[in-house]
């Protein structure tokens, strides 16, 4: 959630010397004597060592043998990442996590901005909006999962009810290709929107009013304000929400699980990249491949990420880059 | 949208109800165009509540559904067409639930598992922010750097040795195997440590050192009383998240008498696929208590995410 939201080495730099009587040049004695703020950190460090960085090298290891936890662990050198380059399951798992990404993600957070708009304006049960709002995002997806499922179900779920009684034909929400991916997209916006919304709305909460009172008096009208003024000013938020579901939404796991089980539903067509490692990993056994894919994810994510950061700073830069050159 | 609000920041609320100070800045210049504008700004206002109201309905509709549902027999969901009121069967549903399901000790194990990790990752993240935002020690910078480092990681990377980890020291289909690692995390130390940088005065620690008031000592009587309001914020975050988790549950609990609300749940809508409103029943068993916990916290709760976001 708000894990990567934070410069703090910056911070963490100022000194802040309370109770620190002698200087750190002591060495051992200086360390021995901050023994109890040793003691107070070392929880985390000890716990990350031991379930955190053990199990990731472990699991570099892992991607390079074939072992399926019980016999001997064989090493296979690149013979995992080799499989899985050619593995056509593994690039449907690919497509599909970016379509459901893609799915969700460009109508999510343009419905959160808009909500966060409409729930700038002076009005009144703000509180009551903002909680009914954010509800979605603290409820267990398993039993949403089940919910939606019978709310999209083929032959008599609630939509294609609401369809036959318009007389539209009814959509194979459940067993076409698209239908599962739609079903899937439709689940992250319910959950995402709200909280992407409420951390819009802070954004715009922090944005100086003489700003919008200078824009009035300029006779901008209300949407050459919302683009020329709140859309630059809420950038750095709107790239902390991409980043976070550009991160969310590649290791989508739980709704295609809950929705369509182990396989990923007809034609694998609900198969994400997370379930594909589960379903090799813990259904099959295969924890050398499991563990190739979860390096591979890895790489993915993070140059998907890269080029999202790229793309949204960018645009902030053009303006003055143009300037610069016409100048030179 | 509606151009009169907008150029207002949004500070609390004018408890009076809808104010509206724009034409009363001016005044003298009350013509029927004022009269007007103020009409169209009270129009503005309805849209923006109807607006949001539609919003709110789909928000909120999943969650009704659900109560209906738990509330109506398997041909009464999927009858056509469909009845969108409680029905009758809920005793008769939870009954079922109760009879083919242990879903009792599945509701247990899970509010075990939450409490113990928000009591644990309060203690444990708090002492270490205390540390971090209050004392200097050799090495302080560097590891609060590397801390920073492991949020980059992705949890899914660790999934597969994580269980073979625990497979090895006997801990597959216990509960410690989701309470322990995850018993202090980088996350809470980083709020709690901005947090406390802010609060707390240098001079009242110092004071307190100079009494001859020891580390722990300083933490109890000073620190944890300042960052009282993090804690209570990271209590509930980290009740939901654990509440609420489900790969690693789904992975570490082979035994079926010993799961979560999550993975019970899962088990009994692949297994009893034919009673729908049993089933929901159960998804209802499992969503209410949660409900309840954030409606109490909200407030907090979604201030502190926001601004988390914003600080970054």
């Amino acid at each position: 959630m708000s894990v990567m939201t934070t410069p703090p080495p910056v911070d963490a730099a100022r000194p802040s010397t309370a109770a620190v009587p002698r200087t750190r040049a002591l060495g051992w004695r200086g360390v021995l004597s901050h023994w109890p703020q040793y003691v107070a950190i070392a929880p985390f460090y000890v716990l990350f060592l031991v379930f955190g960085l053990f199990p990731i090298v472990f699991s570099i290891v892992l991607s390079f043998t074939d072992w399926d936890g019980m016999g001997e662990i064989r090493f296979a050198g690149l013979s995992q990442y080799i499989y899985l380059v050619q593995d056509s399951r593994f690039w449907n798992a690919v497509a599909n996590t970016f379509i459901i990404w893609f799915l969700s993600t460009v109508p999510m957070l343009f419905l959160a901005l808009v909500i966060a708009f409409l729930l700038h304006q002076n009005i009144r049960f703000r509180g009551f909006y903002r909680v009914a709002f954010f509800l979605p995002n603290v409820t267990s997806m398993v039993a949403m999962a089940i919910v939606f499922g019978s709310v999209f179900s083929d032959s008599f779920g609630l939509v294609n009810s609401a369809l036959t009684a318009l007389h539209v034909d009814s959509v194979p929400w459940l067993s076409s290709s698209l239908g599962i991916k739609v079903t899937i997209a439709v689940m992250v916006i319910w959950r995402f929107t709200g909280y992407n919304a409420i951390i819009y709305l802070a954004g715009l909460q922090s944005i100086p009013t003489d700003l919008y009172d200078a824009a009035k008096t300029d006779g901008a009208s209300t949407w050459q304000i919302f683009t020329r003024v709140t859309i630059p000013m809420l950038r750095p938020i709107i790239l902390f929400t991409v980043i976070t579901s550009t991160v969310g939404g590649l290791s989508l796991f739980t709704e295609p699980q809950v929705l369509l089980g182990d396989a990923g539903g007809n034609g694998e067509a609900g198969m994400t990249i997370v379930l594909y490692q589960y379903n090799q990993a813990f259904t099959q056994f295969d924890f050398g491949y499991g563990s190739a894919i979860a390096w591979a994810l890895f790489v993915l994510a993070s140059v998907f990420a890269i080029i999202n950061w790229r793309l949204l700073s960018e645009r902030r830069d053009a303006p003055r880059r143009t300037g610069r050159k016409a100048r030179s | 949208m509606t151009t009169a609000d907008s150029t207002r920041t949004s500070g609390p609320e004018a408890p009076g109800g809808p104010a509206e100070p724009r034409s009363n800045d001016r005044p003298g210049l009350r013509t029927s165009g004022d009269r007007a504008a103020i009409a169209r700004a009270r129009l503005e206002k309805v849209i923006t509540h109807l607006l949001i109201l539609v919003g709110v309905v789909l928000s909120v509709f999943p969650f009704y559904w659900l109560a209906v549902m738990s509330t109506s027999t398997t041909a009464q969901i999927f009858g056509y067409p469909p009845r969108l009121t409680f029905g009758t069967s809920f005793a008769e549903n939870l009954r079922n639930l109760f009879s083919s399901v242990d879903i009792l000790s599945a509701l247990v194990n899970t509010i075990i598992v939450s409490a113990l990790c928000a009591v644990l990752v309060m203690f444990f993240d708090s002492l270490a922010a205390f540390a971090f935002a209050k004392y200097d020690f050799p090495g302080k910078n560097a590891l609060f750097v590397l801390m920073i480092a492991t949020f980059l990681i992705p949890g899914s990377l660790s999934l597969v040795p994580s269980f073979i980890l625990m497979s090895k020291i006997g801990w597959v289909g216990t509960l410690q195997a989701l309470i322990v690692p995850g018993a202090a995390n980088a996350f809470g130390i980083f709020l709690l440590r901005q947090m406390a940088s802010s609060s707390i005065p240098d001079e009242l620690v110092e004071s307190a050192r100079i009494d001859g008031a020891g580390f722990f000592t300083i933490y109890r009587r000073i620190g944890v009383p300042m960052m009282r309001g993090g804690l209570a914020f990271l209590g509930i975050f980290t009740f939901i998240t654990a509440w609420n988790d489900y790969v690693w549950p789904l992975i570490v609990l082979v035994d079926p008498n010993r799961q979560t609300l999550q993975t019970a749940l899962q088990n009994l809508n692949s297994l009893y696929l034919t009673d729908y409103g049993m089933v929901m029943a159960g998804a209802l068993v499992s969503v209410l208590p949660l409900i309840g916990v954030f409606i109490i916290g909200s407030r907090h709760f979604i201030a502190n995410i926001a601004a988390g976001a914003i600080k970054g």
